[in-house]
């Protein structure tokens, strides 16, 4: 098991994302986020997908994923060169002691301040996930009131590919390389 | 041209080549109804619940290959139409429905009879649509034909709001070409897969073809059987690929998985390689997976690639429609003499013939397999096509009665859906007018759906219906009977006196207590005008065999106790035991 993050390119149309995600519950696929928004083509949207899976799991919601007639193209970018980004807004209760030390480790993480007042401020962070998990670790002690976090977005570094012309990939399979024992969750359906 | 949005709807259905459809009104599709007066050449079969309509457009679909069409009003019109589609969904049959929906300004608000239905329907369909405007009638409509046709087939629901129906649009069948960039039911497998797959095939020592139902969906019979032919390959079929290659075929073994014939699973469990052509190793014919054909290399020719490694791991998937994979890849196959692995699988049947019930002596019961491989014998001229519904007798019909042709057993495998014969029937026989149809179904499931004996009287059309009247829900009873202690909770069944009830519709009804009855009873039966049911009072407390039970390994089987009084000679007719296929 590993994380896996796969790029689904899909049309921009009413219900496609309750589609999406009927087929996640519906399949019993586990994520850890989606997030979805306009791309820099009209019609097309863009979801983000965060799961933890082995790699026969990962073909497994690509090749259901295609299955959907508005999906129009999957990337699995695990393995490629990529900027992972999740933003997050962290509200800490602080107090006129120990505000400044907060303000440091918000420097040291290099967290925008976006709030303040004399009994909390907020923390606006981007990063990688593992960042901003490291950050909440050092900021509860202090307290975190509030926090709110969008998911991972990822894209490709590069510009060998755009999302201009999905090349319609068929999903793609993996069988040989597979080793028998190693899922039970796909062996014990 | 300008239509109304429900005229539209019947120019598509007439362009797409709809001559029948099965439908059921209401308010919300009424406009849709009263435009159909002016398109007296496509027909309207008024079904008598709308789940029996979509096993009707389902059937049709099986019996013919093309698209069945079912349509019903919102609501509850729609909300019943559910089961019929989930049957469609999991036995991959193409199918269109179109639902009315409450006007557009209405939805939303729970209006009379407003259900959320592509959203009650998105899991079990294979794309659905809600469609607010006449101007878009044309082009979904095209698109929900195409997509229920192309590539893995299966059903797909158009819901058409009231006011869609009712305004006008510019209707332009060549302006409206699907339009659908994300589908792709078109996909091919990679060279060197081929290759890979060859080397398999060809060092195979102990292969064995399991046929599915994809073999009969691409029309491949001919290749599949070339193929095993040349390499002298065994097949296994299962319970919805009997038909693809004929019963009598020295190669071809019978049906695989639960209730399959023991030689076969043993065959799977013995085998070195499986070919699984067009089928999609469901938990009823694999048992337990951790035990599954553990010494076999697989290779998976499918056409949908969600399916390769979803339940077993495979070492080769060949992606596509399996006619052009069994094309390209047919030539490389080598003539290899297998004739030793042939051998050994014929002789694993030596045993299950003793234990076979056609060798049990008569003891005055009636039993349903007798019954079942009677009206085989009796029929088999003319290759009927059986539809059956699900339980006990489902599975003797699949043991008993030897399907030589591809697309003459129909049945509801993936769902397991009560009801679903009588209605399919009446789809097959609009789909295949001249040809012989009978319903093979219990007595509970028969009372599911028996409505629909009225829609066969108002269209006067003819089927045989077989009722296997074994007072029980037969096949719960025989798990109750195995695996709860003989404990028959909710299975003993009283029916009404359906010799009566044909009568009450008009039809001609039968009756057979003993053996000797059958034939006399299926004659008549055959040479009656009209429609005919008979009410076959089989043994109570049969059970069929063999039996995986749910989960364990493959071939680890109940088998049927072996005969205590010594066997009868063999039944008139063929002058040697039919081997139950
Ligand atoms: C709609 C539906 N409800 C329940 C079941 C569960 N079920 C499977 S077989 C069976 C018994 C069928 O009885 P009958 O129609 O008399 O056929 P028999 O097994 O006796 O031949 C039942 C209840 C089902 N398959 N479908
Ligand atoms: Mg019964």
């Amino acid at each position: 098991m590993a994380k896996h993050i796969l790029v689904a390119y899909v049309e921009d149309k009413p219900g496609v994302l309750n589609r999406v995600a009927s087929l996640f519950r519906r399949r019993a696929f586990n994520i850890d986020s989606l997030t979805v928004g306009r791309t820099e083509k009209v019609g097309v949207s863009r979801m983000t997908i965060v799961m933890d899976t082995d790699d026969v799991g990962a073909r497994r919601v690509e090749s259901n994923l295609y299955k959907l007639v508005n999906v129009l193209r999957v990337d699995d970018i695990t393995e490629i060169p990529a900027v992972v980004r999740d933003l997050a807004l962290i509200k800490v209760a602080v107090n006129s002691g120990n505000r400044t030390e907060v303000l440091q480790l918000a420097d040291v993480f290099r967290a925008r301040v976006v709030d303040v007042d004399d009994r909390s401020l907020i923390m606006e962070i981007t990063g990688a996930e593992d960042k901003i998990t490291k950050v909440c670790d050092v900021l509860r002690p202090f307290g975190i009131l509030s926090m709110v976090r969008t998911g991972v977005v990822a894209m490709r570094r590069g510009s060998d590919v755009t999302s201009e012309e999905p090349p319609l990939v068929p999903a793609r399979i993996v069988t040989s390389a597979v080793d028998q024992s190693a899922s039970d969750a796909v062996m014990s359906v | 041209m300008k239509l109304t949005g429900a005229e539209i709807v019947w120019e598509v259905l007439r362009r797409e080549g709809v001559k029948t459809v099965f439908g059921y009104p209401g308010g919300a599709i009424l406009p849709t109804y009263d435009a159909m007066t002016k398109y007296p050449d496509i027909h309207h079969v008024l079904v008598r619940h709308e789940q029996g309509g979509t096993h009707m457009a389902d059937g049709f679909a099986r019996a013919s290959g093309e698209v069945g069409v079912a349509i019903a009003t919102s609501g509850p019109g729609a909300t019943n139409m559910v089961t019929g589609i989930a049957t469609a969904m999991m036995d991959s049959s193409p199918m269109v429905c179109i639902t009315g929906q409450v006007g557009s300004k209405a939805i939303g608000t729970d209006a009379f009879q407003e259900t959320d239905v592509t959203g009650v329907t998105l899991p079990v369909t294979k794309h659905n649509y809600l469609v607010t405007r006449a101007d878009e009638i044309a082009r979904t409509l095209r698109e929900a034909f195409y997509i229920a046709r192309s590539g893995r087939p299966g059903p797909v629901l158009v819901d058409i709001t009231k006011d869609a129906q009712q305004s006008t649009a510019e209707y332009d069948w060549d302006a409206a070409t699907p339009s659908l960039p994300g589908y792709r039911p078109d996909l091919h497998a990679l060279p060197d897969e081929f290759e890979r797959a060859l080397d398999l095939i060809n060092s195979a020592k102990r292969p064995l073809i399991l046929a599915g139902q994809g073999i009969i969906r691409s029309n491949s019979s001919n290749l599949v059987l070339q193929i095993a032919e040349k390499a002298q390959i065994p097949v296994a079929m299962t319970l919805l690929g009997i038909g693809a290659i004929p019963a009598g075929h020295p190669l071809n073994l019978g049906m695989m998985g639960m209730h399959g014939e023991a030689w076969v699973n043993q065959a799977i469990q013995r085998a070195d390689l499986l070919l699984a052509f067009g089928m999609r190793f469901d938990d009823r014919v694999t048992g337990n997976l951790k035990t599954y054909a553990q010494n076999a290399k697989k290779i998976h020719c499918e056409i949908d690639p969600s399916e390769v490694n979803k339940n077993v791991r495979v070492d080769v998937a060949l992606i596509g429609d399996l006619n052009a994979t069994l094309e390209e890849i047919g030539p490389g196959i080598k003539a290899v003499d297998r004739s030793e692995w042939v051998n050994a699988i014929n002789e694993l049947k030596g045993d299950a013939a003793v234990r076979d019930i056609q060798s049990l002596p008569d003891s005055g019961n009636l039993y349903a397999a007798h019954v079942i491989n009677d009206i085989w014998r009796i029929t088999k001229d003319v290759d009927p096509i059986v539809v059956t519904d699900v339980g006990q007798h489902q599975m003797w019909e699949a043991q008993y009665f030897r399907h030589e042709r591809p697309r003459t057993l129909i049945t509801s495998g993936g769902l397991g859906t009560m009801g679903f014969a009588l209605p399919a029937a009446i789809g097959a026989k609009f789909a295949r007018p001249e040809r012989e149809i009978w319903v093979v179904a219990g007595d509970g499931g028969f009372q599911m759906t028996l409505a629909e004996l009225a829609t066969i009287v108002q269209e006067k059309i003819k089927v045989n219906i077989a009722i296997i009247n074994n007072s029980y829900l037969g096949m719960v009873r025989q798990w109750q009977e195995f695996f709860y202690d003989k404990r028959y909770a909710a299975t003993p069944m009283v029916s009404p006196d359906f010799v009566k009830l044909a009568d009450a519709y008009g039809l001609l009804g039968l009756r057979v207590t003993e053996r000797g009855q059958v034939a006399d009873a299926v004659n008549r039966a055959r040479a009656h005008d009209g429609t005919v049911v008979i009410d076959f009072r089989v043994q109570k407390e049969d059970a069929v065999f063999p039996m995986v039970p749910a989960g364990a390994d493959l071939d680890n089987m109940i088998r049927r106790p072996k005969p205590v009084a010594p066997a009868l000679p063999e039944s008139e007719g063929d002058g040697e035991w039919e081997m139950p296929k």
